[in-house]
């Protein structure tokens, strides 16, 4: 293990050299055969892998720690209570979140999006209101916003996306106004792979509206150093299980001024302060918006994760994507009938292929890279409005982490090469 | 290509009814039409089937999907005209137990150029493709007043989009 957590103190870690090749012996699951050839993982845009320090920290607190928090006065449930709000502090300090209180930990990225929904957007959206998202969104991003459209009588408006997979940004001073409640972006593109200039969109909304800004960190927080206060949003929503953590463990950041005034989202326990028959009063930031018993290891599996992604560090991690997509996208080129979508400037993107290949459906392509021991994503990504735009039913998706290297996409370009053997 | 449950699905004949469907036509004086989608993958198929009394005389699609799913439904279409209702029902039984590994199947002349996709049954994750236009076929015999005879599904799959 080069940077699992057992060994923090070993002697690589004084001069940390970023070396892929290296990195992928932290995660297990990597060293394996799938169809009698080594795993080549290109589906990282749908989930990570776990290092070895993420499963070891699910498994020393499930042996050692397990209890429920905020509740009793023994001692495993004082430590798990620590390790819980210790990683609250620790995975909001990631993202440049100074204030634990407006760090809640939620399900994922569709759960905090619906937390702003449903409790902010319930609470103050009226008729005529508008809410303005744009056509790169996942469906987490989009179909939350139609519901509580529907019940408030608020309306949906687009910012669009050009034929490289741009966002239209000379349109977006006319789509705002006084009656813009709420704007609501992805950072990066799960499908494009743009990385969208989110300080600058935030600034113009500023100018031109009261509007609030919520970003959909998803695919951003696992690639690129974030930081929330930069950007200038007022909240900022991610998922552990893309960025190494487990699954069901993600994060809304908000600003406290904007958690203060909303609604609980659920009730239960762990939310309230006094329950009454006539009603009942609310906890403090943040576990107003946390009821019930909490995902506590997946939170202390993610603040595993953090540790380890900021020991490999996110600068090396972005520019070692930038590299294999620059890579990937020469040697790709030489398959014929590859049409790659997306920004032509890598510069504009993250380690993120959608392609195109001759008349070979995405399904087939991904059924015979599997058969090589490749796992890409085939489908419309859950963002149909995108490939509606792009004229597309499907696409083929390979997308990178750090601990991907060249021999991956060289198996990549040679199993294409055999599916145009069968395509022609 | 080395690799042979690969080779086994994807036969040339499969390709061949991909890349030049039979029956790809409108079907204007069509006594039912069905729409079947898989939402997991957004490959779709749109049935057209002339029925008088309990036969089947003209049956069309139109569609837009992987090799199998089109395949799959091209090869059906050239199955059906003539048949009868049950015959067409016995058909969609057949294949569905070629599908779930019913070896037996493979070779059933009643099964035409279906039977070049029995290699998809080593291939879990594609049956639901193979399977999409007799999910048509089906829904549009039930509308048509015929009752499918009930027949073991097989495991259904779950997935998320």
């Amino acid at each position: 293990m080069s940077l699992g957590a057992t060994a923090p103190s070993r002697a690589t870690l004084a001069t940390p050299v970023f070396d892929p090749a290296v990195l992928r012996r932290d995660f297990p699951i990597l060293d394996q055969e799938v169809n009698s050839r080594d795993l080549v993982y290109l589906d990282n845009a749908a989930t990570t892998q776990k290092p070895a320090s993420v499963l070891t920290a699910l498994e020393s607190y499930y042996r050692r720690d397990n209890a429920n928090v905020h509740r009793g006065i023994h001692e495993l449930s004082r430590r798990a209570t620590v390790a819980y709000e210790d990683a609250r502090a620790r995975v909001g300090r990631f993202v440049g979140a100074t204030d634990p209180a407006e760090v809640i930990f939620t399900r994922g990225t569709t759960e905090s999006i619906n937390l702003m929904a449903w409790s902010w957007g319930l609470d103050v959206l009226r008729e005529g209101d508008e809410i303005l998202l744009t056509e790169m969104e996942h469906h987490s991003n989009v179909v939350p916003w139609q519901l509580v459209a529907q019940r408030t009588g608020a309306t949906l408006r687009w910012l669009e996306i050009d034929d490289q997979g741009l966002l239209e940004l000379d349109a977006l001073p006319k789509l705002l106004g006084q009656r813009t409640r709420l704007v609501s972006l992805t950072h990066v593109s799960n499908v494009l792979g743009t990385v969208n200039p989110v300080a600058d969109i935030v600034h113009t909304v500023r100018e031109h509206s009261d509007a609030l800004v919520l970003i959909d960190g998803a695919q951003a927080v696992p690639h690129l150093p974030v930081d929330v206060r930069s950007l200038g949003c007022d909240a900022y929503a991610f998922s552990g299980h893309k960025m190494c953590g487990p699954t069901g463990i993600g994060v809304l950041w908000a600003r406290r001024a904007l958690l203060d005034s909303m609604p609980p989202f659920q009730g239960g326990g762990e939310m309230i302060r006094v329950v009454e028959r006539e009603g009942s009063t609310w906890a403090d930031l943040p576990h107003k918006f946390e009821a019930g018993t909490p995902n506590i290891a997946g939170a202390i599996g993610l603040s595993a994760a953090v540790d380890y992604l900021e020991r490999v560090g996110m600068a090396a991690i972005a520019r070692h994507e930038h590299e294999l997509l620059t890579y990937a996208l020469d040697h790709l080129a030489e398959v014929p009938g590859f049409r790659g979508l997306g920004p032509d400037q890598v510069e504009l993107r993250s380690g993120v292929i959608s392609f195109a290949l001759g008349d070979a459906h995405p399904h087939d392509i991904s059924t015979i890279l599997d058969s090589e021991g490749i796992a890409v994503r085939a489908g419309h990504h859950c963002a149909q409005l995108v490939m509606r735009h792009l004229g597309l039913p499907a696409t083929t998706r390979a997308s990178f982490y750090f601990y991907n290297t060249t021999d991956d996409v060289d198996r990549m370009v040679t199993a294409l090469h055999v599916v145009k053997g069968i395509f022609g | 290509m080395e690799n042979p449950p690969l080779k086994s699905l994807y036969q040339q004949l499969i390709l061949e009814h991909y890349r030049k469907p039979k029956n790809k036509a409108d079907l204007p004086d069509r006594t039912v039409e069905v729409r079947m989608t898989n939402p997991v993958c957004g490959d779709e198929i749109v049935l057209q089937l002339k029925i008088e009394g309990d036969e089947i005389r003209t049956a069309r699609f139109a569609g837009q999907g992987c090799s199998i799913s089109q395949a799959s439904v091209s090869m059906m279409t050239t199955l059906l005209e003539g048949r009868k209702l049950a015959d067409a029902d016995g058909i969609a039984t057949r294949f569905t137990q070629m599908m779930h590994g019913d070896e037996s199947a493979g070779g059933d002349r009643t099964l035409g150029d279906l039977r070049a996709l029995q290699g998809v049954s080593k291939f879990p994750v594609r049956i639901k493709c193979a399977l999409l236009g007799f999910d048509a076929l089906l829904e549009a015999l039930k509308q048509s007043g015929h009752t499918p005879v009930v027949r073991d599904e097989g495991d259904e799959e779950e997935t998320t989009p």
